[in-house]
């Protein structure tokens, strides 16, 4: 690395336990940080905005809800779709209901809402693990939609059965609906983001996250230590529940528009899924590095053609990305099974005794 | 050493477990006396792990009782058992293994902290103060067990008598009143059975924890126990301190044999 932690002598355990304990470190997140939340929406083109960097902010905080469950609380979840399109529908509801009540709001009355769908199909995991969890939480996931799809009081009755956002400004700015421009919409969900991501980095650091990993370690350890399995995971479904509610929120709100319940099949549980498995189970670094590579790279693949030069008939252009698509997914879980995040702190690791080998 | 509370500290009282066919536990009684370290000992599947299972909550008995420093506490789930003072390690370790070292211990804090999700989340005010002293806390027996230079290292990671010392540690953080112990030492070398006896030794003394011990190697029980108790087909079938447990005819012949002639 160009910088090392040499020389900088912790005295408090409170600087121990911080979460970026280098200076140097801190400076750049913060600095990464203040840069995402102006650069982007000074230079990027609106097809950036709205194709690339919105869905990856939205989907990174499912990611992010995601992980605290499978990742940390070791609870394999396919429901991630069904709780998404709580949230989604929650906030559809709300928002149309009160049309006064601040977006941001909807958005946590509606990742309460999915919390508590989440506790409900959260309750077979006291006596199901693994697989067979991840079968149930599947239910879950049909149910939902299902459910959405059947119920016309869930679209406030529209014949087309679609949920369409409505315009509602905060600040004085337009946030959603047909009006809001792509930089706010971009801002608002980055905003929520770094504060849910802080907001879980929080957790896991914590005692709620030493209970989740507990459980997900030693079961069996971890109750003769005191942790309850059943509060356990139910907080664990709660809390991840939460983040997928405000994530489809913000799905239908900040990035679709309108959506309908086929926005949230079992596709997107496993887009989810599979971010959270390449950035690497039990990293918050993991859930946004994840999410990352699943947005960019499918963009990388389409235009790399054109780039090279290459002419190809749009048809098999659209094979040959989902063919390399996969190719990678499977390439990078041999080479690194524990995700792009270890894959990061190896390489940090390395680079600290470069160059000599050891 | 005399504890001040009158009485034993556990009482086991004509309890029996049954796995279908099998008497695991037939009509065991003992009782730990406060301050005291007790081993327990038998032949293979004598029952000795099943007895500390049930002591902690794992298996209920299907008869006969339990108490606690007084209260009985025979139904109770492991983690409630957990919350009266009574730890545990288990034979084959049991680490989380994916976490620190340093979280691994902080988790036998988890019943000593209190805390609501939100001030969590924030890492704010009594969440920040209370993971501060837990932590100094947990620093203490890291010091204590000597274990500073791993304490960030994951704990699947470590050899085998390292992980069995950072279970120890765990089960410390806790601050237990009673300690149960399974084979401790099983699979160590000489030099890390030494250091285990006296950490064990000095856990008793030090914060005056009572410790009941599962063990094979018949050197290190006579040396560190005050009392010994030996099961056998999950009965018990001496009770006394080391020497006489040594010389009692029922002993010798579950270990050694019965000569039929």
């Amino acid at each position: 690395m160009i910088y090392r932690e040499a020389g900088q002598f912790k005295t408090s355990y409170a600087a121990d336990q911080a979460i970026f304990p280098i200076l140097q470190d801190r400076m750049l997140v913060t600095l990464g940080i203040l840069a995402a939340f102006v650069v982007p929406p000074l230079v990027a083109n609106e097809y950036w905005l709205q194709a690339v960097l919105i869905p990856l902010t939205i989907y990174a905080l499912a990611a992010l809800g995601l992980n605290l469950l499978t990742g940390y609380a070791g609870q394999l979840s396919l429901g991630t779709g069904g709780f998404m399109a709580v949230g989604a529908y929650a906030a559809f509801k709300l928002a149309t209901a009160f049309p006064w009540l601040n977006i941001l709001v909807v958005f946590g009355l509606a990742g309460l809402m999915a919390a508590m769908v989440g506790i409900l199909f959260g309750i077979p995991s006291l006596r199901i693990k693994g697989f067979y969890l991840a079968v149930a939480t599947l239910a879950a996931q049909f149910f939902l939609v299902w459910l959405f799809n059947k119920v016309p009081w869930f679209v406030n009755y529209a014949s087309s059965g679609t949920i369409t956002a409505p315009p509602r400004t905060m600040l004085g700015v337009m946030v959603t609906g047909p009006q809001a421009t792509a930089p706010v919409r971009y801002v608002v969900a980055l905003g929520v983001l770094a504060l849910f991501a802080l907001v879980a980095k929080n957790l896991v650091r914590g005692r709620m996250g030493r209970s989740w990993m507990a459980i997900r370690d030693r079961d069996i350890a971890a109750e003769i230590i005191g942790v309850r399995p059943l509060r356990t995971k139910l907080l664990a479904f709660a809390i991840s529940s939460f983040y997928c509610g405000v994530a489809g929120a913000e799905l239908v709100f900040l990035y679709l528009g309108s959506a309908e319940t086929l926005a949230f099949d079992i596709t997107l549980s496993f887009l989810v899924l599979f971010m959270v498995i390449i950035g690497g189970l039990g990293s918050i670094l993991g859930s946004l590095l994840g999410a990352a590579f699943i947005v960019l790279i499918p963009i990388f693949l389409t235009n790399a053609p054109h780039h090279l030069g290459l002419a190809l008939p749009v048809a098999l252009q659209k094979q040959i990305e989902l063919m390399v698509f996969g190719a990678l997914i499977i390439f990078f879980l041999i080479v690194e099974p524990h995700g792009l995040a270890r894959l990061w702190q190896i390489g940090k690791e390395k680079l600290r005794l470069w160059p000599f080998p050891h | 050493m005399s504890g001040a509370t009158p009485g034993p500290l556990l009482e086991v009282d004509g309890v029996s477990v049954r796995f279908g066919a099998l008497l695991a536990l037939q009509q065991v009684s003992l009782t730990v006396q406060p301050g005291e370290v007790l081993a327990i000992i038998g032949p293979n599947g004598a029952g000795k792990t099943t007895l500390l299972n049930v002591i902690s909550g794992f298996y209920h008995p299907y008869q006969g009782r339990i108490r606690f420093a007084g209260r009985d506490r025979t139904w109770l789930r492991p983690p409630d058992v957990a919350a009266l003072g009574i730890a545990r390690t288990f034979q084959n370790v049991a680490l989380f293994r994916g976490m620190s070292v340093l979280d691994n211990i902080m988790t036998g804090r988890l019943l000593r902290m209190r805390g609501n999700v939100l001030l969590d989340a924030l890492w704010w005010g009594p969440a920040r103060r209370q993971e501060l002293e837990h932590r100094a806390f947990v620093e203490r027996i890291i010091d204590f067990l000597e274990i500073q230079a791993i304490r960030k290292t994951p704990a699947g990671r470590l050899p085998y008598g390292l992980q069995k010392r950072v279970e120890l540690a765990r089960a410390l953080a806790a601050e237990p009143q009673l300690l149960l112990l399974d084979e401790p030492m099983a699979g160590m070398n000489v030099e890390e059975k030494e250091d285990m006896c006296r950490f064990i030794l000095d856990v008793n003394d030090e914060f005056d924890t009572t410790i009941a011990l599962i063990e094979h190697d018949m050197g290190v029980v006579m040396d560190i126990s005050d009392r010994v108790i030996v099961l056998d087909y999950g009965r018990k079938i001496a009770d006394g301190t080391p020497e006489q447990v040594r010389k009692d005819q029922a002993v010798l012949d579950a270990y050694l044999g019965v000569a039929h002639d």
